[in-house]
């Protein structure tokens, strides 16, 4: 009684959140999942258990190997794009300039637009159009005497996605440079100190001194430009509307929900872009608990 | 200084647990009270109607449907519910989720034909056969366009305009400055024209997105298999392996090359422009083009002279054959409104609501008593048309193929994009028709 009286209260005060999230977000979780084990193909709802049937239906389908082509080009075009741009800006920042809260925000306020927004203004400027209908970026290369890297951009046939990273790499640099200044200004003066003080060059303090403590915060910025690229959506629809060749897992499972009343189908993507994700964020979760619990 | 004693902490823990307890009684009376608004709404009529006309004619015309209703049904006025979006697709989602929470609308827009089978198979609509026989839709429009909206023996909504899917829309001064001197007519005289046009400079056929090569498709496929097969295509058992389609699909690979490269990033509007303005020469589009072409530039549209700086002929091959869609509407199961929705949906069949939105739309009426004294030069064309052509049900406008089969062939379609590989193209088509035929 005494125990219950000592834990009771703080339970009670949390079971609406708990309760909220095991409906909200657990059984739902729970419900798509077993919408996609059933046989419900149709505008007919049906709970009939068909086991992964619909999941044998995506690996077979070539549209679904098209799907993760293009989201595997344009995570990787993504990350990297983002983690090289944040961390060169970060890294000019750092090293001191005049005027660097102005600056920060620049970098930053590309973040504040929405993906439709952003997407809406860079379908234009990667404009695909040839010859005297080109407008965009292709214009500008072609005003610079640089008219050869003109291109088709997002409908380029093979690294079309990746053009399509862009606006995404434009928008979240900026997030990810602040991630790293705050990574920079939190490696202790000293230790640079005592390091230049042995006599290491100012590259060899970076590489081994500074370098190493930023392990933590590039793996923050991994798992958050992971899982937005992963469940990438908005930004495809505005630029490259419904069509295959530029369609994305998010895409396809909206078109089989929607359109093809797949539910089975468009639930099976809907797990898979889950089990995606959670592959990303359980491994940063553990590591999280296990140093938090060593400091 | 006081110190914090633990009778204070204990009087904060029961302010947070009486405010929690006041909050979980909230919730539920909020809801509460919410339905009983609903309740309230149900007693004074209302007619609500959920449609995706929020641009352009469509949304003229309804204003124009809407302001007739209020004024003959002054106790039951008109609730406009529409959702943005071209040809619906966020409507469709929006009306998914209304439907499937049994909070349907009064009546709801929905391409006429297959489209709404859906719809029919989740037991969402009702049959309304008893408004065309009260009404007499059936004898005033077209038999096969009532036998092609026919499903299972009954009618399930009423069509208010046909639009035109087969038209080839051209630039006169450009076929004159590319020699070319006749409008083609036929499959020859149009690859002959096309090469005229790409040797004088300019872009042979304008293409724009996905959905615009899809509906290039269908008019090539009609063209060549002709009405008659193309509707056993939709039927059980149809023959997808045909040498009639494939020979189809390999003109459509032809035409592909006739294109303009960036397609995929163009609007319809965006091709139709270019032929508008000189930089193409052909355009395969609906009829909602020649709204787009003379229509006002206050509208956002290009005020084009019909016959002068813009022509059009039926898609080569196809001179006899309409290749139509249509807006009709429905009535849900549950519709909160019932009476009210069986009056909107007859008024929609009558003459007068047919003449009214109809020119306002660019389109024609389903009906053939049309007074074509209201329709500008190409829909008088079109209402002549519409009266001795024999019907073909579009694909890409939700006539002939339920949803989930055109979805299909639309990513069989992004496939052969891709690849050009017709053989596999095909063998696609013929596995979408075996599993939803």
């Amino acid at each position: 009684m005494r125990r219950i009286r000592r834990w009771g209260p703080g339970l009670l005060l949390v079971s609406p959140s708990i309760l909220l999230i095991a409906v909200f977000v657990y059984g739902l979780i729970g419900w798509n999942i077993k919408v996609s084990l059933s046989d419900w193909r149709t505008a007919v709802p049906s709970s009939k258990y068909k086991g992964l049937a619909a999941y044998r239906d995506l690996q077979s389908d070539p549209a679904w190997s098209v799907n993760l082509h293009h989201i595997l080009l344009f995570t990787v075009t993504f990350i990297v794009g983002a983690l090289l741009v944040g961390l060169t800006l970060a890294f000019l920042l750092e090293k001191g300039v005049r005027g660097e809260g102005f600056f920060r925000s620049v970098y930053l306020f590309p973040m504040a637009v929405s993906f439709i927004a952003a997407g809406v203004v860079w379908r234009w400027l990667m404009n695909p159009a040839p010859g005297n209908r080109a407008t965009g970026l292709n214009v500008v290369f072609d005003k610079l005497g640089v008219g050869f890297l003109a291109n088709q951009w997002y409908l380029g046939q093979d690294w079309g996605m990746a053009a399509m990273a862009l606006p995404a790499i434009w928008a979240l640099s900026g997030y990810v440079m602040a991630l790293f200044l705050a990574g920079f200004r939190g490696v202790p003066e000293e230790l640079r100190e005592a390091a230049r003080m042995d006599g290491a060059s100012e590259f060899r303090v970076y590489r081994h001194v500074v370098f190493p403590h930023l392990r933590p915060v590039t793996l923050s910025a991994l798992i958050i430009l992971g899982h937005i690229s992963i469940k990438v959506f908005d930004l495809i629809v505005a630029i490259g509307g419904k069509q295959l060749i530029t369609q994305v897992p998010a895409v396809y499972m909206w078109i089989l929900i929607y359109d093809a009343r797949d539910y089975a189908k468009g639930a099976a993507i809907a797990t898979l872009l889950l089990i995606g994700i959670s592959a990303l964020i359980i491994p940063y979760l553990v590591y999280t608990v296990r140093s938090e619990r060593r400091a | 200084m006081p110190h914090k004693t633990p009778p204070r902490r204990a009087t904060v823990l029961r302010v947070a647990l009486l405010g929690l307890v006041v909050l979980m009684l909230a919730i539920p009376a909020a809801a509460y009270s919410g339905k009983s608004k609903h309740a309230s709404a149900t007693a004074s009529c209302q007619l609500q109607v959920f449609s995706w006309w929020t641009g352009g004619g469509e949304a003229a015309g309804l204003s124009k449907l809407i302001t007739i209703w209020n004024n003959n049904n002054p106790t039951c006025k008109f609730k406009n519910e529409t959702v943005a979006g071209g040809a619906g697709t966020n409507a469709k989602a929006v009306l998914a989720q209304r439907l499937a929470a049994h909070n349907p609308p009064d009546s709801f827009q929905g391409h006429a034909g297959a489209e709404l089978r859906d719809y029919i198979k989740a037991g969402q609509i009702e049959p309304i056969d008893f408004i065309y026989k009260q009404y007499g839709f059936n004898k005033i429009m077209p038999k096969s366009l009532i036998s092609q909206i026919t499903f299972n023996g009954h009618l399930y909504s009423v069509p208010v305009n046909i639009h035109r899917a087969n038209i080839l829309w051209y630039n006169p001064k450009v076929l004159k400055s590319a020699g070319i001197t006749k409008v083609p007519t036929t499959w020859a005289a149009f690859i002959a024209a096309l090469e005229k046009a790409k040797a004088a400079g300019v872009i042979p056929l304008a293409l724009g997105e996905q959905w615009t090569q899809q509906h290039l498709l269908e008019t090539v496929m009609i063209a060549t298999i002709g009405p008659a097969r193309w509707a056993a295509l939709w039927k059980k058992g149809a023959n997808w392996s045909a040498p009639g389609v494939t020979l189809a699909l390999n003109r459509f690979k032809t035409l592909l090359g006739y294109t303009n490269s960036d397609a995929a990033s163009l609007t319809w509007q965006d091709a139709g422009k270019l032929v508008a303005d000189g930089q193409a020469a052909f355009n395969i589009m609906g009829d909602w083009q020649d709204g787009y072409f003379s229509g006002t530039k206050a509208g956002g549209n290009l005020a084009l002279k019909p016959g002068v700086d813009y022509g059009w002929t039926a898609v080569p091959g196809t001179t006899g054959v309409y290749d139509w869609l249509s807006d009709s509407f429905t009535l849900p199961k549950g519709a909160p409104h019932r009476d009210a929705a069986v009056k909107w949906l007859a008024f929609l069949g009558s003459k007068k609501a047919q003449d009214t939105f109809n020119p306002v739309k660019g389109s024609i009426p389903a009906r053939q008593d049309a007074n074509a004294k209201l329709y500008g030069p190409y829909l008088k064309w079109a209402l002549s048309q519409w009266k001795k052509d024999k019907l073909a049900g579009s694909l890409t406008h939700g006539v002939v193929a339920p949803n989930a089969w055109a979805a299909d062939i639309g990513t069989a379609l992004g496939l052969f994009l891709a690849s050009k590989d017709v053989t596999k193209f095909q063998s696609a088509l013929v596995t979408a028709a075996k599993k939803h035929a």
